[in-house]
Parts: C-alpha cells; sequence; structure tokens
C-alpha cells in the first residue's frame, strides 16, 4: 500500500478498520441466536485483528495509522441445548447455538462507534485549521 | 525575505512544530484500540528552543551550569501512561483528546499572531 503521508491517511484508514469492526460486530449480533446441527457448524464470532501501520519515516514525523491485520475467529465454544424438537437436532435431542456473547458484542459496538466518531472529529478540527492557515493574512 | 521571517519570530516555527505534534496525536487517537501500540509526542518545549535564534546557553564561566548539548529535543518519546491497560496499548483518550485540544487551541493562537503580523506588514506596504 501506498505510504501515509498526511492526518487524512491516519484517519481514512483508521475509519475503516474500525468499519470492519463493527461489520463483524453486526455479523456477530445478527448470527447471536443461529442454531446448527453440530459443534463445527456452529458460528462462532469473529474479531478483527488490528495493527499499526507506520509511515515510512515514522522515527521523524510520528505518523502512524492501523490496520486491519486479519479476522479471527474468537476461542468460544457454541453452547450445547437440549432441543429435541428442533429440526437440526442430533439423535440424542441436542443443538448448538451460535458462540456469540451479545453483550460483549454490545460493548465492543459502543467502543467501535467511539473510536470512529474520535477520528471523525481529529479530523474536522484539522481540517478548520487547515483552512485558517490557507487564509493567513486576509 | 529573511526580513520577513524574522518579522514573524517564533511563530512560523511554532506553527510547523503545532502542526507534526498533531499529526502525532492523531495517530495516537487512530490506535487507540491497537494492542501493544504505544502512544508518542513530542517535547515541544524542547524542540521549539532548539528552533529559537538564541540556541543553547552558552557558558561563561566555569561556576555556571551547562545546558545538556547532546539531547536531541525532536525525538519521539514514549508517553508514561496514568492507567496501563492489559492488552500494552498505553493511549489514554483522555489523556491524548485533552493534549489534542490544547495543541489546536496553541496552534490557533501562533496562527492569530502571524495573522497580526501580516496584516501589520501589509498595512504598512500599502501606507494606508
Amino acid at each position: 500500500m501506498s505510504d501515509i503521508s498526511n492526518i487524512f491517511d491516519v484517519a481514512s484508514r483508521a475509519m475503516s478498520a474500525q468499519m470492519t469492526r463493527l461489520n463483524t460486530v453486526a455479523s456477530n449480533i445478527a448470527n447471536a441466536r443461529s442454531i446448527a446441527g453440530s459443534a463445527d457448524e456452529a458460528y462462532k464470532a469473529i474479531k478483527p485483528m488490528f495493527e499499526t501501520e507506520y509511515a515510512k519515516h515514522a522515527s521523524e514525523n510520528g505518523i502512524a495509522t492501523v490496520n486491519v491485520r486479519e479476522i479471527v475467529t474468537t476461542g468460544r465454544e457454541p453452547t450445547k441445548i437440549y432441543m429435541p424438537e428442533h429440526t437440526k437436532a442430533d439423535e440424542e435431542g441436542f443443538v448448538w447455538q451460535a458462540a456469540v456473547d451479545v453483550e460483549e458484542e454490545m460493548v465492543e459496538m459502543l467502543e467501535a462507534s467511539r473510536q470512529y466518531q474520535n477520528n471523525l472529529e481529529v479530523v474536522s478540527t484539522l481540517r478548520s485549521l487547515m483552512m485558517r492557515t490557507v487564509n493567513m493574512g486576509r | 525575505m529573511d526580513g520577513i521571517r524574522q518579522h514573524f519570530g517564533i511563530h512560523d516555527d511554532a506553527l510547523a512544530l503545532r502542526s507534526k505534534r498533531n499529526d502525532i496525536l492523531a495517530s495516537n487517537i487512530a490506535n487507540s484500540a491497537t494492542p501493544h501500540f504505544k502512544a508518542r509526542d513530542i517535547d515541544f518545549e524542547a524542540t521549539l528552543a532548539k528552533a529559537m535564534p538564541s540556541g543553547p546557553l552558552t557558558t561563561t564561566n566555569e561556576r555556571h551550569v551547562a545546558q545538556p548539548s547532546n539531547m536531541r529535543a525532536d525525538r519521539l518519546h514514549y508517553r508514561d501512561p496514568v492507567n496501563p491497560s492489559l492488552d500494552g496499548n498505553t493511549v489514554e483518550l483522555a489523556v491524548e483528546q485533552m493534549q489534542f485540544s490544547e495543541n489546536v487551541v496553541r496552534y490557533q493562537t501562533s496562527l492569530t499572531f502571524m495573522n497580526r503580523k501580516v496584516s501589520g506588514l501589509l498595512s504598512a506596504i500599502k501606507g494606508e
């Protein structure tokens, strides 16, 4: 990818990373109550792994942004529920509910949206500063 | 041109440095959720002091206390976290946001000074 040279690169990448995080939260919450016939088939919560991306001259200008390195599934195990009337139940009458903790996802969602807003706030502040600087002396 | 530059005094250096610090603080805020990221900052006063025309203090008497001159003031420092977090990230949003808003206000102050000086020059040129 191209080098990060200014504040707009920093904020846009950080915001898209937070957006990816919000997407995974949405997917997890959407699948929270889904039921599968085996532990392997059951949905497992996904989560982005964030990684710092430094600019080429980060030691001089101190610019660094964040990227999503990969999306991993969490180690949480699906819940085994006794539900013999369910069409997906195995011969013993068990089904597996998706391994998603809704409360955890809600907290994650709040944090991601706050950090998205923070980045946006930084950009709008710095943009107005830039506009004032451009208009200097008028 | 040198005269005009001198007329601006410290404010053009201060403005450039404030802008650089804004970039660094924005990078910290961008990385507020990255595990193991260490928040960084520059020592503004020390870096600006280096840019000032007076330079480091000279010692003319052996009893004068010498200013350490080998200190690279424009180096990035790591921030000492108030509440260390478990994932090794030292960005604290409260701290970063306060530093950022302070830096923005000070940038605006320098900008206002520059503006005044520019309009002063302009009125001198126009002679009105």
